[in-house]
């Protein structure tokens, strides 16, 4: 081989430079964009974690079994806690997610299987495009003139509803995508079994897109659980333990919005515990969409 | 020797069969929009035999086949004209059900598609989707055993259809296709999308089905079929009015095929003219 090589190739007179050279300006240029790469990863994450790193220093303090259970403070009391923001944002995030979910795997088993081509579906998936991008304020106004206007009252059920309106487009392109992603062979395959369309939804379709269906919904529960906009003029805010759902209802980020504008500092204290239950409850939900992402049938 | 329909059009032979028929397929045309994709296209399947369909690229034999379980009728501008004789069927009869038809005739499809489920769940989809009372897992036994792939399957009953290897997968699809003892099973090029062993496996085991089953193969490697087919129909493409028209050119017992054709068509496809 040696031989042939010699024959192909003149002989070399000088023997090419392969050594690193960190000078040249081309490593320059390396060196430089890669630091820039870090540095700006490390800034862009830094409005996150001195966030975190503020809560957990001013809001873990006051966090104990009174400030979980208690009810809000008033003017210059002390103790007190947010137990029924607790429970008020719980709830109306439920309500929020039974009307939302139905409605919008409804609309994803439309968008993406039953019709995908046609007009309406076009439409519909243009509008919630739309509506993802809605002010939450407005959803707020909306239900506030739906609902509380004509029910005569602030309640939980005009709070979840609103929450409801800001959850039903992530909920349904979500899961349209994710139902657009089972193959269409695997389609095939259960109509060649002799499946009629509902059982090929049913049986192949939602089982099959289920982990992205769930990360979606669970990323919109996420998200209407920060909220505090559409709750501002719907659910209101109460002081005490909800009896019903249909009269004012407290929740965690109003309850936010209230006391760290007061001049208490038990309530000041009481809102950054507040702020790092519900960024707990955000980032929970959030790791838990990640994880159901993650969860493929098991090997 | 040659026939031609009243518009000049050639006509093939009628085959006739030598057996009994289960699922007689008269095609007259078969229409995409306004594409005439198939037309006068008569092949009878017959009991306990394997029959194969081979033809170029474009000659509908995927078609033909795809319309004898109406799974065609899922595109919106598929257009059937003729019969498909069932025992006292016609299955393109208003009064009958797609669904139901589809039931009685599996099919098994080019790639591989077993479900997202358990091996186990995915040979008994069918006999859950149609209620079977009986003992459930005895069949699926009996599917796995039958598509020769219980001994590299039952130690893991449970794990995923989706972690097999290619072969193993079209051997299971084979398992979930007559876990629900259908009379014919159809099988669109099973083995395209497979290696050389694991094609020779399917192979035999389309040779072990047709004891059970009536077997219609679609396959794109002569070969195959002089392996596997009893019966072999020859379909070509006409493309004398500007389309791209299928029709039958020949059928017969795939000996005969291969040896001793009698359309010139015939002749230069199984001496490998053109593909």
């Amino acid at each position: 081989m040696s031989e042939t090589m010699q024959q192909v190739l003149p002989p070399r007179i000088e023997l090419p430079a392969l050594d690193k050279n960190v000078f040249e300006l081309r490593a320059l240029k390396d060196t430089f964009l890669t630091i820039m790469v870090w540095a700006l990863a490390i800034l862009a994450s830094v409005p996150l974690f001195s966030v975190i790193y503020m809560l957990i220093v001013e809001g873990g303090a006051r966090l104990d079994m009174e400030a979980l259970t208690a009810i809000p403070p008033a003017g210059f009391e002390m103790g007190g806690g947010f137990g029924n923001a607790i429970v008020g944002t719980l709830i109306m995030v439920g309500i929020a997610s039974a009307i939302s979910i139905p409605f919008g795997l409804m609309a994803a088993i439309h968008l993406s299987i039953l019709d995908p081509n046609s007009k309406l579906a076009t439409i519909s998936r243009f509008l919630a495009k739309v509506l993802t991008g809605f002010p939450s304020i407005l959803a707020g106004v909306f239900v506030y003139a739906v609902i509380v206007i004509t029910t005569g009252t602030y309640s939980a059920w005009a709070g979840g509803v609103a929450l409801a309106v800001l959850m039903l487009p992530t909920v349904t392109l979500a899961a349209e995508e994710a139902m657009k992603q089972v193959p269409q062979r695997m389609k095939d395959a259960a109509f060649g079994m002799g499946c009629t369309r509902t059982q090929v939804i049913m049986q192949v379709v939602l089982p099959t897109g289920l982990p992205g269906i769930l990360t979606g919904v669970i990323l919109a529960v996420a998200g209407a659980a920060g909220e505090s906009a559409p709750l501002l003029f719907t659910a209101l805010f109460s002081n005490y333990y909800m009896a019903e759902l249909a009269e004012p209802t407290a929740s965690l980020s109003i309850l936010i919005y209230n006391f760290s504008g007061m001049p208490f500092d038990n309530q000041i204290e009481l809102a950054w515990a507040a702020s790092l239950v519900l960024v707990m409850l955000v980032l929970f939900f959030n790791i838990l969409a990640r994880i159901v992402g993650r969860a493929k049938f098991k090997d | 020797m040659t026939t031609l329909s009243a518009s000049g059009e050639f006509i093939a032979k009628k085959y006739e069969p030598k057996g009994p028929v289960v699922l007689d397929c008269h095609v007259d045309n078969i229409y995409y929009g306004n594409f005439r994709a198939v037309r006068d296209t008569t092949i009878p399947i017959e009991k306990n035999k394997v029959t194969g369909f081979i033809g170029p690229s474009g000659c509908g034999k995927s078609t033909v086949l795809r319309s004898m379980n109406r799974m065609n009728d899922l595109i919106d501008s598929f257009k059937f004209e003729g019969r498909i004789q069932y025992h006292k069927h016609n299955i393109y009869d208003k009064k009958i059900d797609p669904v139901i038809v589809r039931r009685y005739i599996g099919m098994v499809f080019q790639l591989p598609n077993p479900f997202s489920m358990s091996i186990y769940d995915n040979v008994a989809f069918g006999l859950r989707l149609n209620r079977f009372k009986g003992d459930e897992e005895e069949m699926v036994v009996k599917a796995l055993k039958r598509a020769a792939i219980w001994d590299d399957v039952k130690d893991k009953l449970k794990n995923s259809g989706m972690s097999l290897s290619g072969g193993q997968q079209q051997r299971l699809c084979i398992a979930r296709a007559i876990a629900t003892e259908p009379d014919v099973l159809l099988m669109d090029e099973p083995c395209s999308a497979l290696d050389p062993i694991a094609t020779r496996q399917i192979e035999e085991l389309m040779i072990e089905l047709k004891e059970f089953y009536s077997v219609a193969l679609v396959t794109h490697n002569m070969q195959q079929a002089t392996r596997v087919a009893d019966v072999t129909a020859f379909l070509g493409v006409d493309i004398s009015k500007g389309g791209r028209t299928g029709y039958l050119v020949e059928m017969n017992d795939t000996q005969k095929i291969f040896h001793d054709p009698q359309q010139e068509l015939t002749k230069q496809y199984v001496r490998g003219e053109f593909s």
